[in-house]
């Protein structure tokens, strides 16, 4: 199923159960697939019009009133656009506010650079109080949504539009401050969030077959890191490699650098070397942008390669 | 709450005067501009208790322009939210009474305003939320005329003539000044009422905003505005400094100014004499 599908499942399940639950657009409930619930829950969501920094702050007005607004919007308008309404409406007021952003970097394909966030994680984790989220499939989407709306503080969720590859199985357990050891390893840890996920495995897969034992960790929550998960396998492996569908400036490399600071562990990057995404199908983007499993698998031995 | 709100305006003034003293600096013009307003909502329009600053259903004041802190934590204080003297610890390490509106910080403070336009919003979101509760209450809100150059504020009128939140009463704070001079040159409003207008609100023109009388005139007019169908814009044309003559002298230079003790006394002075000046 569309990522988007199972989100507005999930937004479903949430309203009908708590009408305190609100969902806020600004024109784009199509690439959340939320549109088709508006007749459903009229006293519940609320089109905002292409006005996305009114809409931040309005949710804030909503939550400050005990509800429990989502506002919705692709992630360079949930992110950059509206950043001091984030930071000031929503982050240093504490209040509730969930901030879903839709085809977080290259998922934006056909809308090109203009609607590429190569920078929202980056831009969104030097806020205090917020919580950044990137689910890597359905099933993992699927197990956080109840968990993050029982939450008591704001989150930024970067979602992905289209199917993505299964990673997790049905038994799947959620922690969203407990990053999911994926493959254990000995040789090279590899933390990987959203996107890429799945072609980290199959990558790490592939170096197997070569007698190299890659561990596989899933950063689904990039702010706050799970320092514990991070340190444990960095220290056990003594190398570290991240993947990411963001720039390797401000993301998951960075937050996985901060972490390993005074570590003395290296630590190499496969992302978005510092620059503006481009329009294209996916295939061709992550060629482009460098994110297919052969560059994973190229990452990795030159990690390993490194005195 | 009945009392002579012409007296208690001449005691918040002092206290502004003497809070932003205290610490030798501070927003006193633009503070000074809405004593009238804060006297009646404060003190006669709004449902709120004090001793129950959480009470649901109760009315909310946004105050938009947070910079005008130091007069809306003198009214809180005089409506018996806290203690009068912790006014004097205005903007010192640790206080919870900051430069700028902080619903964290304040008893009272229903918001945290002063990223301009974003207060406007919010109070717009509790607007629709107090109609989805169906709690009858009224929502206010104070903006600057400055502030309503910020591009937000033009979105969420639009939100909220769209979605007819009639329990909405904002003011504008016509003061005719921000920080780079005479707002008529740094970014024109006018024609401001017609603006309003155009966006499906009801417009409320006050020509003397730091009148008591006409304030609580247009607060009753704009209250009889619900079931109507629209928000109501109370402009509400004020002095910049309003109450003492030297502040006001000095125009845009009045909006965050060095302000000391003596000036306090002179100014206290000047507001505890003759009310020509002010009135």
């Amino acid at each position: 199923m569309e990522m988007r599908a199972a989100y507005a499942d999930c937004m479903a399940k949430l309203m009908e159960a708590d009408r305190h639950v609100l969902v806020l657009d600004a024109d784009l409930s199509n690439s959340t697939a939320t549109r088709k619930l508006y007749p459903r829950f009229p006293k519940q969501m609320f089109e905002c019009g292409i006005a996305e920094q009114s809409m931040c702050s309005i949710a804030a007005g909503l939550a400050s009133y005990g509800f429990k607004p989502y506002i919705e919007t692709f992630a360079p308008f949930a992110s950059r656009r509206i950043c001091d309404q984030i930071a000031i409406s929503v982050c240093y007021a504490g209040l509730n506010v969930k901030i879903v952003g839709t085809d977080g970097g290259i998922g934006a394909e056909l809308n090109g650079g203009t609607h590429m966030s190569v920078e929202d994680i980056g831009v969104l984790r030097s806020i205090p109080n917020l919580v950044i989220f990137e689910p890597a499939d359905e099933v993992q989407l699927r197990a956080a949504m109840p968990v993050l709306n029982a939450y008591d503080g704001a989150a930024y969720v970067r979602l992905f539009r289209k199917e993505l590859p299964k990673v997790f199985g049905e038994g799947y357990s959620f922690d969203l401050f407990k990053a999911d050891l994926l493959k254990e390893g000995r040789d090279l840890s590899i933390f990987v969030s959203g996107l890429p996920t799945a072609d980290t495995l199959a990558a790490a897969e592939e170096l197997e077959a070569e007698g190299i034992l890659c561990e596989v960790i899933n950063v689904h929550t990039i702010k706050p890191i799970d320092r514990e998960t991070v340190l444990r396998s960095a220290r056990k492996t003594g190398r570290v490699l991240t993947v990411e569908n963001h720039n390797v400036i401000g993301g998951l490399h960075s937050a996985i650098l901060e972490t390993l600071a005074a570590e003395r562990i290296p630590c190499y990057a496969v992302g978005i070397m510092d620059r503006f995404g481009e329009v294209g199908r996916l295939p061709y983007l992550k060629e482009a942008l460098g994110l297919t499993k052969d560059h994973i698998v190229k990452a990795a031995k030159n990690a390993l390669a490194q005195q | 709450m009945k009392q002579d709100l012409r007296e208690l305006c001449k005691a918040l003034r002092c206290d502004i005067c003497e809070s932003i003293a205290e610490v030798g600096v501070g927003h006193i013009g633009g503070s000074l501009s809405i004593v009238e307003l804060l006297a009646v909502l404060y003190f006669e329009a709004m449902h709120i208790d004090p001793q129950n600053p959480t009470m649901p259903g109760r009315d909310r004041l946004i105050c938009s322009k947070g910079h005008a802190g130091p007069a809306v934590y003198a009214a809180l204080s005089r409506r018996g939210y806290f203690d009068h003297e912790l006014l004097l610890t205005l903007n010192q390490g640790g206080t919870m009474l900051p430069s700028h509106c902080d619903r964290n910080r304040t008893v009272g403070v229903d918001m945290t305003t002063g990223s301009l336009g974003q207060g406007f919003s919010a109070a717009v979101g509790i607007a629709l939320g107090s109609k989805l509760e169906d709690d009858g209450a009224t929502i206010y809100t104070i903006i600057g005329d400055g502030e309503s150059q910020e591009g937000q504020i033009w979105e969420s009128a639009m939100f909220a003539g769209n979605y007819k939140l009639d329990n909405l009463i904002a003011f504008t704070d016509c003061n005719g000044l921000q920080v780079d001079g005479a707002v008529s040159d740094v970014g024109n409003l006018e024609p401001l009422a017609a603006k309003w207008r155009a966006f499906n609100w009801d417009v409320i023109e006050v020509e003397n905003g730091n009148d008591i009388d006409a304030v609580r005139l247009a607060v009753s007019m704009a209250k009889a505005n619900r079931g109507k169908g629209k928000p109501t814009m109370v402009l509400l044309h004020t002095v910049k400094g309003c109450g003492v003559s030297f502040v006001i002298a000095k125009g845009a230079g009045n909006h965050n100014a060095p302000f000391s003790k003596e000036d306090a006394a002179r100014a206290i002075a000047e507001i505890r004499g003759e009310d020509a000046a002010w009135k």
